[in-house]
C-alpha cells in the first residue's frame, strides 16, 4: 500500500453510510424553491376543478341547478352525483369497509361536504361559477355529540344503511353505530378489578384535530382517450394503492393507469386516503378529454379531508396497593363523522389501539371500541402516528398518572415498577401483540438523571408552598411520558389494505461505472428517504451514498409498495432495501471471486469491496466489480448487477422513549410556558442521527400544538370552527419550546438492520408529556384530569374551577 | 380563497382618489396595505367592484411634529412606526404596540390608516388612539374634517367614515415628557389578534397619578375607551383597592364575543389583567 491509499476509516467515511449525519440531499432543491409539487405542474389545455360545498351540516338536497353557472364564459362542466351515477362513481368504498359519497347524493352529512364539481378554464372562473350554482337544502336535525349518537331518538344519518345491521366489522347496534371491536379477556379483567386494592376510572378524551400539512391535497388527472390511458399526479402517500383503487373503481386496466406522486409538502396521514377531489378530477378529465387540476384551499383541507383522533376513552386500571398493575379496561367511543373513512389496515377498525397496555406488564386487559356516525367530516387518519397509537399512548400515560395520584406514588416510580423487564422480551401483551425488544429501565433512568427529575420535584414542592402562601401566581408541572409505539405495518398475516398485503419493496440497479439507481414502494413527504435509503445501500454494498439515486412515487417505475405512513418505511421498505442490497453483494462476491481467481468462500467483505482472506492486497472494489458485471461476468452467470426485494415483515417493531416536560403556568391568564422538554428516543439502529433529530423536533412541535391548542371544533349546530390558520394552532418558532433530544439503542432483533422507525414517536410520546405536565401542575390544587387541548383559557378555567382565583 | 372580479385604480393624489370614490359610491373601497381587506375579499366577505390603491399618493406618507401635535400620515406602515426616532422618543407606546401587531411581513405592508379605518375590533391601533386622544383627519369631496378616535367607532366595521372619504392622517397630542406608558396584549401566538389588550398612559407626581387614560382592544364590537377607569385612577397613589376598583370599572364596559380565544367571561377577566399589568409597567416607567 502506498501513502495515497485511503485508510479503512477514510473509505468508510467516504460512503456516508448508516450512522452518518449526512445532510439531506433533497433539501438542496427544497430550500431553493426548486421542488416540483403537484401545483407546479402545468399541462397544455389544463382546466381547473373546484367544489360547491354545503353550508349545512345535515340537510336534504331537493334541487341543484347549474344553469346559471354554465352560462358563465369559461365554465366547461358542472358535475353532480347524478352525473357520477352514470359511471358508477357517486359513491366510493372507504379503506375502512364503509362507502362514502363522492358528491352529495340526496343529502349532506357535514358542513362543507362536496355537493358539485365545477370545471372551468381557470381557478377564478371556477370560483365565480361556484357562487352561481343554486342548491336547495332542507335542513335536518343535527347530531354532533357522539355520546348522543346512539340515543333512541337520534336522527338517522345514513339512510343508505337502513336495515343493514351487519357492518364491515360485525353487527351494528343502532342506526348510527358503525362497529364494535373487542379484544382481550373480559372475565379475567373483571376478576382483576374485583380483587384490586385500588382502581381508577376516568373518561379521557383525545379531541378532534387535523394533520394540516403545509401543502394541501391536490391532483392533476389526464385521460388520453386515444391510448385509453389515465395519468394522475397527486399528493399521494401511497401511490400504488391509489392506482389499484383507481383501476378497480374506473375499470381502466391497472397497466393503463399511471400514478405519479411528485414532491410532497408534508402528509402526516392526510394524504393516505382517496378523496372526492381525486375522483371528480379523474371523471372530469374522462368527460372533457383535457387535464383537470384540483387544489384544495386551507379551509377545505382543515374541514373536509381527514381529521384525526376524536376518541373518547373511558379508562380503568386495577392495581395492588404497592402500585403493581393487575388489569386494564378501556372503552372507546370513536367519533367517525358522516362516513367511516379511517385509514387503517382493513381488518383493524380501531387501528392498533390495542397497544394501549403501553410499556407496562398488565397480566390481563380488556378493550372495546364502538364507532359511531355524527354530522362531522369523515377521516380518522393516523396523524403522524401508527394507527390510533397516539390515542392509546395518551390513554395509558394519562391513566398511569391518575393511578399514581390515587396511590400517592411518584408517577415515574409507578411506571418503573410496572415496566416490562428487559428479560421479558419478546413480550406477549395481554391484548395480543409481541413486543420485539426493549430496555425501558435503562432509558428511563438516563432520562431522569439527565433532566434532574428528583430535584425538579423538590423545586415543585417549594413552589407549591409559595403559591399557597400567596407569594406567586405561577404553578409548575412536570410531565412524564414513557411510550411504546407499534410501527411497521405490517406482516401479511394480520395487515392488508383492501386485500393487498402490507409488504414493501426495493429495486436496486448498479450501473457499469458503479453508480446506482434505486426505487422503492414508499413515498417520502419530507422524511428524507432520498438521503437515508442511499445510506443503507451505501453501507450494504460499499458504494458512496452520493453515487446512489433514490426515486419514489412513480408507479410505472417503482416496485409495488404500500407507501409511507405509520412509521412503516424503515421497518418494511428499509428491510427490503437491505435485503435487495445483500442480493447484489452476494452476486458481487461471485464476480470478485472470478476476477481474483479464488473461491468465493476465500473472500471477505471489507467496507467497499471484497478481499482475499489473509491477503487484503488482493481485493476488488465494488466499482471494479460493477464494471466486470457488465463487461466480463463469470461464465454461466447472467450479466448485470441488480436486485429486487419484496419484504413481508415477520413482526411489527416497537420503538419507545422517555419524555419529560417541565412547565410553568400563570394561573391568572392560563398562559403555559414550557421551560424544558427532554425527549429520549430508542428507535433501534440509527441510520442518520441528524434526520432522526429533525424528525423528533418536527413531531414534538406537532405534539406541542395538539396538546396545547390545536383543535377542530364543532358547535352544537354543526358549524365547523377553527378551520383556518387564524384559529387552528400551528406554532411558529416563537411559541415552540426548545427541544433536548437523547437516545438509547435497542435494535430490533427481527429487522435486517435492527432499525425500528422514529418519525412518529415524538407525536405519540409528546402529547401525553405535555398533558401530564399541565395536569400535574394543577394536581396539588385537587385536580384529577383536565381534558385537552390545554390552551390558555382552559387552563384559566381549570384554575378557576379549582378555586385558584379569589 | 379567490376574490371576485374588481377594477383596480391607482390615483396619484388624494383629490383624484376621492373623485373615484365619489363616482362609485358603495362599490369602491380604498386599499392601503391590503392585509385586512384582501383576506376578506378572498373569503368573499368583501366584494368591492373598485379598489382604489392609495399606494401611489406621496402626500400620504410621513411622520412629523408641530406645535404639540404629532401627525402620522395614513400610509405610514406599521414597520415605519417601529423605525421612527421621533415616535421612539416622544411616543414610545406606538412602537410597543406596533411590535405586537401580526408579524414583520405584515407590518411591512399594513398601514396605520388602514388599521384605524378598518373598524375591526381586533385591530390594536384604534384603542391605542383612543387612549392617546388622537383624532383622524377625514378627507372627502367637501374637504377635511376631524373626528376624535373616541367618537369614530360605532360597531364592528361601522365607523364615522363616509364611503367617499379617505382617512388621510392621524393627529396625536404630544404627551408630556416623563409620562408612563404600556400596551399589554394577550394573544395565542405570533400573528394573532388580541384575546384582550389594554393601553395605559399616565403621568405621576410625588407618587400620585396626575393624569391617566386607559383603553381596551378586542373585548367589544368596538375599541373601548375606559373613561371611568381613568378617572378612578387619577389622583390616586395606585393603591391596591383603587386599582381593583378601576379594573372592575373597565371590566364592566366590556362585552366580548366567545370564540376560539375563549369564552366571554375569560376575555373580560383578561382585559382586567392586561390593564392591571399595563398600569404597573406604566407606573414603573413614569418619572415620579
Ligand atoms: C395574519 C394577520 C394578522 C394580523 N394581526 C393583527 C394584529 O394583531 N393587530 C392588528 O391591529 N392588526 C393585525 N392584522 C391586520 C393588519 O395590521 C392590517 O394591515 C391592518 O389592520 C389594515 O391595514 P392595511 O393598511 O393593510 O389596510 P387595508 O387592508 O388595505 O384596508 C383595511 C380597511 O380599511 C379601509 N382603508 C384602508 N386605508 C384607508 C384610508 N386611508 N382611508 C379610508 N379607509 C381606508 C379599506 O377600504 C379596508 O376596508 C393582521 C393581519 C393579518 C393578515
Amino acid at each position: 500500500m502506498n501513502d495515497m491509499t485511503p485508510t479503512r476509516e477514510q473509505r468508510e467515511a467516504a460512503l456516508e453510510g448508516m450512522g452518518c449525519k449526512r445532510k439531506r440531499v433533497e433539501d438542496v432543491r427544497f430550500t431553493q424553491g426548486k421542488g416540483q409539487y403537484v401545483d407546479d405542474l402545468k399541462l397544455p389545455g389544463m382546466v381547473f376543478g373546484d367544489f360547491v360545498r354545503s353550508p349545512y351540516p345535515h340537510a336534504k338536497i331537493t334541487r341543484i341547478d347549474a344553469s346559471e353557472a354554465l352560462k358563465l364564459p369559461g365554465v366547461i362542466a358542472v358535475l353532480t352525483a347524478e352525473d357520477l351515477k352514470g359511471v358508477n362513481l357517486a359513491w366510493m368504498p372507504t379503506l375502512a369497509g364503509d362507502v362514502q359519497m363522492v358528491l352529495a347524493d340526496g343529502k349532506v352529512l357535514y358542513q362543507n361536504q362536496e355537493v358539485a364539481f365545477v370545471v372551468a378554464e381557470d381557478r377564478y372562473i371556477a370560483d365565480d361559477a361556484i357562487q352561481l350554482v343554486e342548491v336547495d337544502y332542507e335542513e335536518l336535525p343535527v347530531l354532533t355529540d357522539p355520546f348522543k349518537s346512539m340515543d333512541s331518538d337520534a336522527p338517522v344519518l345514513r339512510p343508505d344503511l337502513e336495515g343493514k345491521m351487519e357492518g364491515a366489522h360485525g353487527p351494528r347496534k343502532h342506526h348510527n353505530h358503525i362497529f364494535n371491536w373487542e379484544v382481550g379477556d373480559k372475565d379475567e379483567t373483571a376478576k382483576a378489578f374485583a380483587e384490586a386494592d385500588v382502581t381508577i376510572n376516568e373518561m379521557i378524551s383525545y379531541h378532534r384535530t387535523h394533520p394540516s400539512p403545509l401543502e394541501t391535497c391536490q391532483c392533476v388527472a389526464s385521460m388520453d382517450k386515444v391510448k385509453g390511458e389515465l395519468t394522475v399526479w397527486g399528493t399521494f402517500q401511497a401511490p400504488h394503492v391509489i392506482r389499484t383503487v383507481a383501476s378497480l373503481l374506473s375499470t381502466i386496466p391497472e397497466h393503463k393507469i399511471h400514478v405519479i406522486a411528485p414532491d410532497i409538502g408534508g402528509g402526516f396521514g392526510n394524504k393516505v386516503g382517496a378523496y372526492p377531489g381525486y375522483i371528480c378530477s379523474i371523471v372530469a378529465s374522462i368527460v372533457t378529454g383535457v387535464p383537470v387540476k384540483w387544489v384544495e384551499d386551507r379551509m377545505e383541507n382543515l374541514s373536509t379531508t381527514s381529521f384525526a383522533r376524536d376518541y373518547h376513552m373511558t379508562t380503568e386500571i386495577a392495581a395492588k396497593s404497592d402500585g403493581t398493575v393487575t388489569g386494564l379496561k378501556v372503552h372507546v367511543l370513536a367519533d367517525h363523522g358522516g362516513f367511516d373513512a379511517c385509514a387503517d389496515p382493513s381488518k383493524w377498525p380501531a387501528g392498533f389501539f390495542n397497544i394501549v397496555t403501553g410499556s407496562y406488564d398488565f397480566p390481563t386487559a380488556h378493550l372495546e371500541v364502538d364507532g359511531v356516525y355524527t354530522n362531522k367530516a369523515p377521516g380518522g387518519v393516523a396523524y403522524r402516528c401508527s394507527f390510533r397509537v397516539t390515542e392509546a399512548a395518551y390513554c395509558i400515560e394519562r391513566g398511569m398518572d391518575i393511578l399514581a395520584q390515587k396511590l400517592e406514588m411518584d408517577p415515574a416510580d409507578l411506571r418503573i415498577k410496572n415496566f416490562i423487564k428487559p428479560e421479558q422480551f419478546p413480550y406477549q401483551s395481554a391484548l395480543g401483540w409481541e413486543y420485539d425488544s426493549g430496555d425501558y429501565h435503562t432509558a428511563m433512568q438516563k432520562a431522569m438523571d439527565t433532566i434532574g427529575y428528583r430535584e425538579l420535584r423538590v423545586e415543585q414542592k417549594a413552589k407549591q408552598e409559595a403559591f399557597k402562601r400567596g407569594e406567586t401566581r405561577e404553578i409548575m408541572g412536570i410531565g412524564v411520558s414513557f411510550f411504546t409505539e407499534i410501527v411497521g405495518a405490517g406482516p401479511s398475516k394480520n395487515c392488508d389494505i383492501l386485500g393487498v398485503a402490507m409488504f414493501d419493496s426495493a429495486e436496486i440497479r448498479v450501473h457499469p461505472t458503479g453508480s446506482v439507481i434505486s426505487r422503492m414502494g414508499t413515498k417520502s413527504q419530507g422524511q428524507g428517504h432520498e438521503t437515508t435509503w442511499a445510506q443503507i445501500i451505501a453501507t450494504e454494498i460499499g458504494i458512496p451514498a452520493a453515487d446512489i439515486m433514490v426515486e419514489e412515487g412513480n408507479t410505472d417505475t417503482a416496485p409495488y409498495g404500500l407507501g409511507t405512513y405509520g412509521s412503516r418505511s424503515t421497518p418494511v421498505a428499509g428491510a427490503a432495501i437491505a435485503l435487495a442490497a445483500r442480493k447484489i453483494r452476494n452476486k458481487a462476491q461471485m464476480i470478485a471471486a472470478h476476477m481474483l481467481e479464488v473461491s468465493e468462500y476465500d473472500l471477505e467483505w471489507d467496507v467497499d469491496g471484497f478481499q482475499v482472506k489473509g491477503n487484503p492486497e488482493a481485493r476488488k472494489s465494488m466499482k471494479e466489480i460493477a464494471w466486470a458485471a457488465y463487461h466480463a461476468p463469470p461464465p454461466n452467470m447472467e450479466p448485470g448487477l441488480e436486485a429486487v426485494s419484496y419484504y413481508d415483515p415477520p413482526n411489527m417493531t416497537y420503538p419507545f422513549g422517555a419524555y419529560f416536560c417541565v412547565m410553568d403556568i400563570d394561573v391568572d391568564t392560563g398562559v403555559a410556558t414550557t421551560r424544558r422538554f427532554y425527549a429520549l428516543d430508542d428507535c433501534g439502529t440509527r441510520i442518520n442521527p441528524m434526520i432522526i433529530e429533525g424528525q423528533v423536533h418536527g413531531g414534538l412541535t406537532e405534539a406541542f400544538a395538539i396538546a396545547m391548542g390545536q383543535e377542530i371544533r364543532y358547535d352544537e349546530t354543526g358549524n365547523v370552527l377553527g378551520a383556518s390558520f387564524m384559529d387552528f394552532f400551528i406554532p411558529t418558532a416563537v411559541e415552540t419550546p426548545h427541544w433536548e433530544t437523547d437516545h438509547t439503542v435497542t435494535p430490533s432483533p427481527h429487522h435486517p438492520i435492527g432499525a425500528k422507525g422514529v418519525g412518529e414517536s415524538p407525536n405519540v410520546g409528546g402529547v401525553p408529556a405535555f398533558s401530564n405536565a399541565v395536569n400535574d401542575a394543577f394536581q396539588f390544587l385537587g385536580n384529577t384530569h383536565i381534558q385537552m387541548p390545554h390552551d390558555a383559557w382552559r387552563n384559566w378555567q381549570a384554575a378557576k374551577n379549582l378555586g385558584a382565583h379569589s | 380563497m379567490i376574490p371576485g372580479e374588481f377594477t383596480y385604480h391607482r390615483p396619484s393624489s388624494v383629490a383624484e382618489a376621492v373623485a373615484i370614490l365619489v363616482s362609485h359610491g358603495d362599490e369602491a373601497r380604498p386599499l392601503s396595505g391590503g392585509h385586512s381587506l384582501i383576506p376578506m375579499m378572498k373569503l368573499r366577505m368583501a366584494a368591492p367592484e373598485h379598489l382604489v390603491d392609495l399606494g401611489g399618493i406621496a402626500d400620504l406618507k410621513g411622520i412629523s411634529e408641530d406645535g404639540g401635535t404629532i401627525t402620522i400620515r395614513a400610509m405610514t406602515t406599521q414597520h415605519e412606526l417601529i423605525e421612527s426616532d421621533l415616535l421612539s422618543e416622544k411616543l414610545p407606546i406606538v412602537r410597543e404596540t406596533s411590535l405586537l401587531i401580526a408579524d414583520p411581513q405584515i407590518r411591512y405592508l399594513g398601514t396605520l390608516g388602514g388599521n384605524v379605518a378598518n373598524g375591526d375590533p381586533g385591530n390594536d391601533m384604534p384603542a391605542l388612539m383612543q387612549c392617546l386622544n388622537a383624532s383622524y383627519v377625514l378627507t372627502g369631496p367637501d374637504g377635511n374634517r376631524e373626528v376624535a378616535a373616541r367618537d369614530f367607532y360605532e360597531a364592528a366595521y361601522f365607523t364615522a367614515l363616509a364611503p367617499e372619504e379617505i382617512l388621510t392622517a392621524v393627529k396625536i397630542p404630544t404627551p408630556p415628557a416623563g409620562h408612563g406608558w404600556a400596551y399589554e396584549k394577550l394573544k395565542r401566538k405570533v400573528g394573532d389578534y388580541a384575546t384582550a389588550a389594554a393601553a395605559v398612559m399616565l403621568s405621576m407626581s410625588g407618587g400620585t397619578v396626575t393624569s391617566c387614560s386607559v383603553a381596551l382592544t378586542n373585548v367589544a364590537d368596538t375599541p373601548l375607551y375606559a373613561a371611568d377607569a381613568g378617572d378612578i385612577l387619577n389622583g390616586s397613589t395606585l393603591d391596591e383597592a383603587t386599582v381593583a376598583r378601576a379594573v372592575a370599572a373597565a371590566e364592566a364596559i366590556t362585552d366580548p364575543a366567545s370564540d376560539g380565544r375563549g369564552p366571554a367571561e375569560y376575555r373580560t377577566k383578561m382585559a382586567g389583567i392586561m390593564m392591571q399589568r399595563a398600569l404597573a409597567r406604566a407606573a414603573e416607567r413614569a418619572s415620579a
